[in-house]
């Protein structure tokens, strides 16, 4: 039964009765589901911000301040540790799909544990370069949506360590999801700065 | 039909002491209760503000310890609590906690950790926001709004450390409600029992569902807002903040957009608007229904409308901006986008009326303040197409116009029907009943207290009074009339405020002294009446879950022997 | 019933309050008359949807109280009776947002003619500045602004050196002739609010904003700040002369231009005002035309 056809039943009719529950998804997908709808608003809100304060207010009269970020290499090379992370966390859900025991998942963790690190080093480097949060925009930005990515990266390794504790297959299913979710808006993320 | 959920063997997280049971509760009823009172406790110091707001108003000069800096921090921290820490947290995490599990019929939310941690959150945001009244300047005083530069500039009061500590409490504030939020949709899609289809959920639950869906989607703007702004002020960034003169000096910030900022504050400010409004209509339609003894009238319209409102909703932001110095030319999308949303709201009202009309209606107390509720909301929702037809909100702007539409929308309606929720659930809630005499008392006072006080407002408005001022002074435009005018307004404020003490006593005593309440003194049909303990016990539903055989409106069915047919009862 | 009879009172005491209440707009003095007729039809919309609908909810109270014997209707729903209320109300938002959106029409777009005039507000007062003969108001931008040069113009745009300054009197409109006021604000957002002119309009810091008008009506009105800008907020007062445009040009001859501050200013002023001028590192802002 479709979502139009479940909104528009006369529920008042005897018609309407449907005592059958087996179809449901699982409290977890849909809970990360509208988690993800939340984390989706948040990032999309600050990349439509990104785009106002670099160029669409100069048409207001807004100063021209922004000064572009350049892309080091160890962007590239986190970029490629955060899809390994995403890999490792989908061969582990395959794994468990079939039952199997798999590494997967601590594999999965330490590379998530690596891309932190990672982006540590690269904020480390912006920093020696002279690139700080307060002398741009776009510095500021940058900074900005890394640390809510990192801080929802560091969310996803506890959970990683439970699943690491607990490993039934609902667990690493979501987790994996998770792992995925982040690598997508990882991947908005680092098309805006690679483009702007 | 014997049958066992899966859920029935899951193994509840039973309270083992009086700590568990009280304090670090995961039970739904519980944390409905702490949000609640937490809710209701900071309201208090709200309405204190407001009644320290009219002195000062209404009696210009007379209270010479009020300064300009004071009342600006009195209007700010009165709307950020009322709006906020108040209205929502009590509907979404007091009545959307009570209500969501006994109304669909599950043992209790989906995640009762993270429901506790959802309550822990919002009271931390709530202590950290309490505390700015104590850091040196005082809490911010740059309006609820926050607009920056002036919320982190000089010459506003607070904008040292007052905006720091309400920024932090409101960024707790959203991760609580966020995880509160998931708890309310996940468990109105999840675990709703047997039978319960969607559209056999009270409209209530229908109104606190989407107002979460909304608060999901909404409140990151308001946090990414906070965030920003916490930057700008503490790390010397220029998000928002554009070269300006501050204490003589010119700034090193440059180029930030202040309306960046409006527009995000608004992209979460609107639909909190709705956030509070929803639910309201929910709990009203419901109200209006039990004591009318009659089914809601066109029930699928107002489950249609109240989603058409919710995503509306978030197509309107920018009609709060109208004369913000953004591109004039988005006035007309917003303007009509703004008008439509009154034609599904229209249909609401239409249908609470016809609910009545061919009813058999009893003037509970309940009813009492769902009736008061369908008059200010229609005085309300009507100002506010003045507001949202973009010319005609050109003069009338930040004016008292502004603060009389969204008192009687946002402010006085909700609270009536926060109200009227109260005395209806009441007797469930504590197994006890008020007293009649001072409901009814508390009743009228509110009523016609609050009537008095926003209808003169708005004419004040369309004079040109503005709003956020210290004291009028001296223009040539404003008569002396209008003084008079504020001193009675500040007396019928100072009426309203001392009639919350009945309802107070009323709800208190009766805890303890009350009659004890029957399990369904209303002879409601829905759900949560049907609870085999009242109070409902921990799991709520006793060893097997209830099974839905009917909507939860059937009242006064033709041939049937009651007026009222719970929805567990099956068919013949 | 008591509720009822309280509904029914508010109503009536309402309209009566609106027919009796000495507190209406403010007699306008400019061209925006479509303003207040949008104003009107919407009231008398909002007006008979308020009269209906509450006197409605009140006999619906009173004759369908609960009473022995009485029984409610069952009917759960009554489609072509919503969708008749539906289109009725369709109707009666389109018929308030026609006229609210033609004088929006006519509020965004500023005739061709409109002399340009600029306030610029700060904490807690308002300047206000003329193009002078060419026309032309000379680029300003806060990064300019010195003790001599409180409204920051650039002292090296030679579009500036006419403009008139009026840094603490009172703005002067002709009578009759459209205007663009052009807001610009030195420190925080504040919002140009004459009462009677009906438009206003909110100076944002880092852009200029603007509306236009034409002043019907001479006399002498108040500015006022409309959008909260700090502790003196409510203080932050100006006023407003509209008269003949022949004692606007007498006016307009005794104040003093830029160009004429700058002569007067010391040398040591004016030093520190170039240096502001060449320090800077981002693009002189504009010149408006």
């Amino acid at each position: 039964m479709n979502l139009i056809a479940r909104l528009s039943e006369r529920s008042w009719e005897p018609a309407s009765d449907r005592l059958d529950l087996s179809h449901r998804p699982s409290a977890g997908a849909v809970g990360l589901a509208a988690y993800a709808a939340v984390m989706a608003v948040m990032f999309s809100l600050v990349m439509v911000a990104y785009v106002m304060r670099m160029g669409l207010h100069a048409a207001m009269g807004h100063a021209d301040d922004w000064v572009a970020m350049p892309h080091p290499p160890l962007l590239w090379i986190n970029s490629a540790v955060l899809v390994m992370s995403s890999v490792a966390w989908e061969v582990a859900r395959r794994a468990a799909e079939r039952g199997e025991a798999s590494r997967a998942p601590l594999l999965g963790g330490a590379l998530g544990l690596c891309f932190l690190g990672g982006q540590w080093l690269l904020w480390r480097h912006y920093q020696a370069a002279g690139y700080y949060l307060a002398s741009n925009p776009a510095n500021a930005f940058f900074y900005l949506l890394t640390a809510l990515h990192g801080v929802h990266i560091a969310g996803g390794l506890v959970a990683a360590a439970w699943v690491l504790a607990s490993r039934t297959l609902p667990h690493v299913r979501l987790c994996a999801l998770y792992w995925h979710l982040l690598l997508l808006i990882w991947m908005a993320i680092a098309v805006l700065l690679l483009l702007t | 039909m014997a049958t066992t959920l899966a859920d029935d063997l899951r193994p509840l997280h039973h309270p083992h002491s009086w700590v568990t049971r009280y304090i670090w509760s995961q039970d739904h009823k519980v944390i409905a209760i702490q949000y609640s009172c937490t809710a209701i406790a900071i309201g208090l110091v709200a309405l204190v503000l407001s009644a320290l707001m009219r002195l000062q108003l209404g009696f210009p000069g007379a209270f010479p310890a009020i300064t300009p800096d004071n009342y600006l921090q009195f209007v700010s921290m009165h709307g950020m609590i009322m709006v906020v820490y108040l209205l929502t947290a009590l509907l979404l995490g007091g009545f959307g906690n009570y209500l969501i599990p006994l109304m669909i019929g599950a043992r209790d939310m989906v995640f009762p950790f993270v429901n506790m941690l959802s309550y822990w959150f919002y009271l931390l945001s709530v202590i950290v926001l309490v505390a700015g009244f104590f850091v040196p300047g005082g809490p911010t005083g740059a309006g609820w709004t926050l607009y920056p530069p002036q919320a982190i500039s000089e010459g506003t009061p607070g904008h040292q450390w007052g905006i720091v500590t309400m920024l932090v409490s409101l960024a707790i504030f959203v991760a609580a409600f966020t995880m509160g939020g998931l708890n309310y949709v996940t468990t109105v899609l999840q675990a709703r029992t047997r039978g319960m289809t969607l559209m056999r959920m009270p409209l209530s639950v229908w109104g606190i569902f989407t107002a979460s869906v909304m608060g999901l989607l909404a409140f990151p703007a308001l946090f990414v807002a906070a965030i920003m702004m916490l930057f700008d002020h503490l790390a010397g960034t220029s998000f928002f903040m554009p070269t300006m003169q501050s204490a003589g000096a010119i700034t090193s910030t440059q180029g930030g957009s202040p309306l960046l900022f409006q527009h995000l504050f608004w992209f979460f400010g609107h639909p909190e608007v709705y956030i509070v409004a929803l639910p309201a209509f929910g709990i009203v339609s419901d109200l209006v229904s039990v004591h009318a003894r009659r089914n809601i009238f066109g029930y699928r319209m107002m489950v249609w409308a109240i989603v058409i409102i919710g995503a509306l909703s978030f197509l309107v932001w920018a009609h709060h901006m109208y004369v913000s110095g953004m591109n004039p030319y988005f006035g007309f999308f917003f303007a009509t986008s703004t008008l439509i949303i009154a034609i599904p709201t229209a249909i609401k009202v239409y249908n609470w009326m016809l609910t009545l009309w061919r009813g058999n209606i009893h003037m509970r107390v309940p009813m009492l303040f769902a009736i008061a509720f369908i008059f200010t909301f229609i005085h309300g929702g009507l100002s506010g197409l003045f507001l949202g037809n973009v010319s005609v909100d050109v003069p009338l702007s930040d004016t008292f116009f502004v603060v009389a539409h969204f008192h009687m929308v946002m402010g006085v309606s909700p609270v009536l029907v926060i109200f009227g929720a109260i005395y209806h659930w009441y007797p469930k809630i504590t197994g006890r009943m008020w007293n009649e005499t001072l409901g009814k008392l508390h009743f009228w006072i509110t009523f016609l207290g609050v009537y008095a006080i926003f209808l003169p407002m708005h004419y004040l408005g369309i004079l040109g009074v503005p709003r956020r001022y210290y004291a009028l002074g001296q223009a040539d435009f404003i008569p002396p009339s209008v003084h008079l005018a504020n001193q009675w307004i500040s007396i019928a404020a100072l009426a309203v405020f001392a009639a919350q003490s009945l309802f107070f006593f009323n709800m208190i005593w009766s805890l303890f002294r009350g009659p004890k309440a029957d399990p369904n003194p209303w002879g409601a049909a829905s759900l949560e009446w049907q609870t085999p303990q009242t109070p409902p016990a921990h799991g709520n539903w006793g060893p097997k879950l209830p099974i839905v055989y009917r909507w939860a409106y059937d009242y006064s069915v033709p041939g049937a022997e009651r007026d009222f047919i719970p929805q567990t009862e099956p068919r013949a | 019933m008591p509720i009822a009879v309280a509904i029914a009172v508010l109503v009536f005491g309402s309209v009566a309050f609106h027919l009796l209440s000495p507190w209406w707009r403010t007699p306008i003095a400019s061209n925006w008359g479509s303003i207040d007729s949008a104003l009107d039809v919407t009231l008398w919309i909002c007006a008979a949807a308020f009269v209906l609908l509450n006197l409605f909810l009140a006999w619906a109270l009173v004759r369908y109280r609960h009473r022995p014997g009485h029984h409610a209707h069952y009917e759960p729903e009554n489609s072509r009776l919503e969708k008749r209320l539906t289109f009725w109300t369709a109707i009666g938002i389109a018929g308030m947002l026609a006229p609210g959106l033609a004088a929006w029409g006519k509020f965004v777009s500023v005739p061709k003619d409109a002399t340009i005039i600029e306030a610029v507000g700060q904490q807690w007062q308002w300047s206000f500045r003329y193009p002078g003969p060419d026309g032309v108001l000379g680029a300003a931008a806060v990064k300019y602004v010195t003790p001599d040069n409180v409204l920051g113009l650039d002292p090296l745009d030679p579009y500036g050196r006419d403009d008139l300054l009026i840094e603490t009197g009172d703005l002067h409109l002709p009578l009759g002739k459209p205007v663009k006021i052009l807001l610009r604000s030195k420190d925080v957002l504040h919002d140009f609010y004459v009462p009677e002119f009906r438009a206003k309009m909110d100076l944002v810091p880092g852009i200029v904003t603007y509306f236009w008008m034409t002043p019907t009506k001479t006399g002498t009105f108040d500015i006022l700040c409309a959008e909260l800008c700090g502790t003196g907020h409510h203080q932050m007062r100006g006023k407003v002369v509209v008269e003949t445009p022949k004692a606007f040009a007498a006016w307009q001859a005794q104040q003093s231009s830029f160009g004429q501050i700058l002569a007067e200013a010391p040398p040591a002023a004016m030093s520190i005002l170039l240096i502001k001028a060449n320090a800077c590192t981002v693009p002189a802002s504009w010149s408006i035309r």
